[in-house]
């Protein structure tokens, strides 16, 4: 039995303690934004936040994070009401097929938890281990730009101004 | 007394005088031929000045890389032409004196971070080349930050005590034993390659121990094995070996290239292959009397065993680490080499297991490379000691002590 906290909630889990994050969050709790990409940790499509640190949850076993607090995608607001970073993505129109989407937002967010001014350079290197296959980095980027700006900061160097 | 004192004082300060030499205006990139640019650049990759002169997203050779010792953090200097910040008004003699002697053009003294001492022995022509390399870079104007040192140590003057006391200019001789490759590879390591400066061992004032050359060192928080009869690796490196690994940062009979090291097998994968076969050939013939020169010996895995010693660091293995370490795993079947080869695991100090595991591999050469995710965000101390106490049991060949603290000190001081 493992206690782990996801989005401020206790939950009891009975898997194995080497179990991977990902699949508790899929299979035992039904939070499936988070998705299963290259189980590797190279792809991102699985990254959330543990204690504010984008990890990838498919190489992150629960035995990891007693006392930790798990933040998902579903923990950043409803689709009543979103957060910064899910409204700043829905207005640029960030997603194409959107399997990256939640592991690209849970990366923003730590960004932006850690800093509201980040630097553009430092906004590149936070999102780049997040991979998008349909190439809509562009808009994931000018979507975290938008964020930043909503969450009171902005990026210090932005490539293009929040339109 | 103190007039003594005072006279000593002015007599030291007299004794560390050196000179200004005059400023010269840039000189053209007409004033050097390709083929000596061309050659400046290997040589300026053999040297890995990058590492130090180049800010991580920062311009090329436009310094500003912070260098934490154990005095304090220095700062990469900016050597592209700019006449104001860089090194744009600086003769060839300027920087051959400095190169060679470890003074900047206006007659201060520079750190022994600079590798004179190593430097001292590159041949009239290679500096000759590496200075019209330099000179013909783009230009920026950036000024390093300044360094933060232990007081009285920014009062450079102090710094002709330390050359007199550990400064011993270096110079090149052939050894007629040996052959050109051999020769030419002694030449690049020791000079503009400057191998000693992480593999050797340095005293308490960061002197370098030439008489303990090559029996391991340190360098940003991560361990610099030996490179002589000492090597802890399990697998002979010949030079064959040798060449592959620092050519494409990967060697399936040791490891990856990881931490400082990858951004040298970086370099040397972007030189005339002859250079570092010279160097390879140069390294193996250290590494000749080394234990698995002699034996490679069959590896253990005892993995059973281990998961009883260390159940939690077991678990936590299974989740993290297993889907691409474990023997079958498709990271394995695509010729990464298996686990116990990796000489981290054989070396007298846990830090570069520990260091991997917190800093994964980026890779090395090409985006094709190995590739390690990091776990410094994903494992607290105390799961990477586990980690590490599993391996150990695992797979280790050395008795490591207090695995709790080495994570800290390997996370503060690669964090610097």
């Amino acid at each position: 039995m493992t206690d782990l906290i996801v989005n401020g909630r206790t939950h009891h889990v009975e898997a194995d303690p080497s179990t991977p994050l990902l699949y508790v969050l899929r299979d035992d709790l039904g939070l499936v934004a988070a998705k299963f990409g290259c189980g590797l940790g190279q792809c991102g499509a699985c990254t959330v936040l543990v204690d504010d640190q984008p990890v990838f949850s498919c190489l992150t076993p629960i035995a990891a994070l007693p006392g930790r607090e798990v933040t998902t995608v579903e923990g950043l607001g409803t689709e009543k009401n979103p957060g910064a970073v899910q409204k700043a993505f829905e207005i640029e129109q960030a997603a194409q097929c959107g399997y990256c989407i939640p592991g690209m937002m849970a990366r923003a967010e730590g960004l932006l938890r850690r800093t509201n001014t980040p630097s553009e350079a430092e906004m590149r290197a936070a999102m780049s281990p997040s991979l998008c296959r349909c190439g809509t980095h562009i808009r994931i980027l000018r979507a975290v730009r938008r964020a930043a700006a909503m969450r009171g900061g902005g990026v210090t160097d932005p490539a293009e101004p929040v339109a | 007394m103190l007039l003594v004192c005072a006279l000593l004082f002015a007599g030291f300060l007299v004794f560390a005088h050196r000179p200004a030499i005059a400023e010269v205006s840039t000189p053209p990139r007409t004033a050097f031929a390709a083929a000596e640019i061309e050659r400046g650049a290997a040589l300026s990759r053999i040297g890995n000045c990058t590492s130090c002169h180049t800010a991580a997203g920062g311009r090329p050779f436009a310094g500003g890389v912070p260098i934490a010792t154990q005095f304090g953090t220095l700062h990469g200097t900016n050597i592209t032409p700019d006449p104001a910040t860089g090194i744009g008004r600086w003769s060839q003699a300027a920087f051959v004196r400095a190169m060679r002697e470890g003074v900047a053009r206006d007659g201060s003294h520079l750190y022994p971070a600079f590798p004179y001492d190593h430097f001292s022995s590159i041949t009239d022509a290679d500096l000759r080349a590496l200075y019209a390399f330099l000179m013909t870079r783009t230009p920026v104007r950036a000024e390093a930050p300044a360094n933060r040192l232990i007081p009285p140590l920014g009062f450079r003057p102090l710094l002709a005590g330390w050359k007199l006391l550990f400064f011993r200019p270096a110079s090149f001789a052939p050894d007629p034993q040996r052959d050109a490759l051999w020769n030419r590879g002694a030449y690049l390591g020791e000079g503009i390659a400057h191998c000693g400066g992480c593999h050797s061992p340095r005293g308490a004032l960061g002197d370098e121990k030439r008489d303990r050359a090559y029996a391991g060192g340190w360098a940003e928080g991560w361990y610099s094995p030996p490179l002589n009869a000492d090597s802890p690796a399990v697998r002979a490196w010949t030079a064959d070996r040798l060449y592959t690994y620092l050519r494409t940062g990967l060697s399936s009979t040791h490891a990856a290239a990881a931490g400082p090291m990858g951004e040298v097998a970086r370099n040397l994968a972007q030189v005339p292959e002859a250079d570092v076969r010279a160097i390879a050939t140069y390294y193996a013939s250290h590494m000749a009397d080394a234990r698995a020169s002699r034996h490679e010996p069959a590896l253990a895995d005892r993995k059973p065993a281990a998961i009883k010693a260390q159940p939690e660091g077991a678990a936590l293995f299974a989740g993290a680490c297993a889907a691409c370490h474990e023997p079958g795993a498709p990271m394995i079947v695509a010729g990464r080499p298996p686990l116990p080869l990796g000489t981290q695991f054989h070396e007298t100090t846990p830090r570069d297991m520990i260091q991997t595991i917190l800093h994964g591999v980026s890779p090395p050469v090409g985006a094709q490379g190995p590739y390690m995710p990091a776990f410094r965000g994903t494992l607290t101390d105390a799961q990477v000691a586990k980690i590490a106490a599993y391996l150990q049991a695992r797979y280790g060949s050395v008795r490591w002590s207090d695995l709790d603290k080495e994570v800290a000190k390997a996370r503060k001081e690669g964090e610097q």
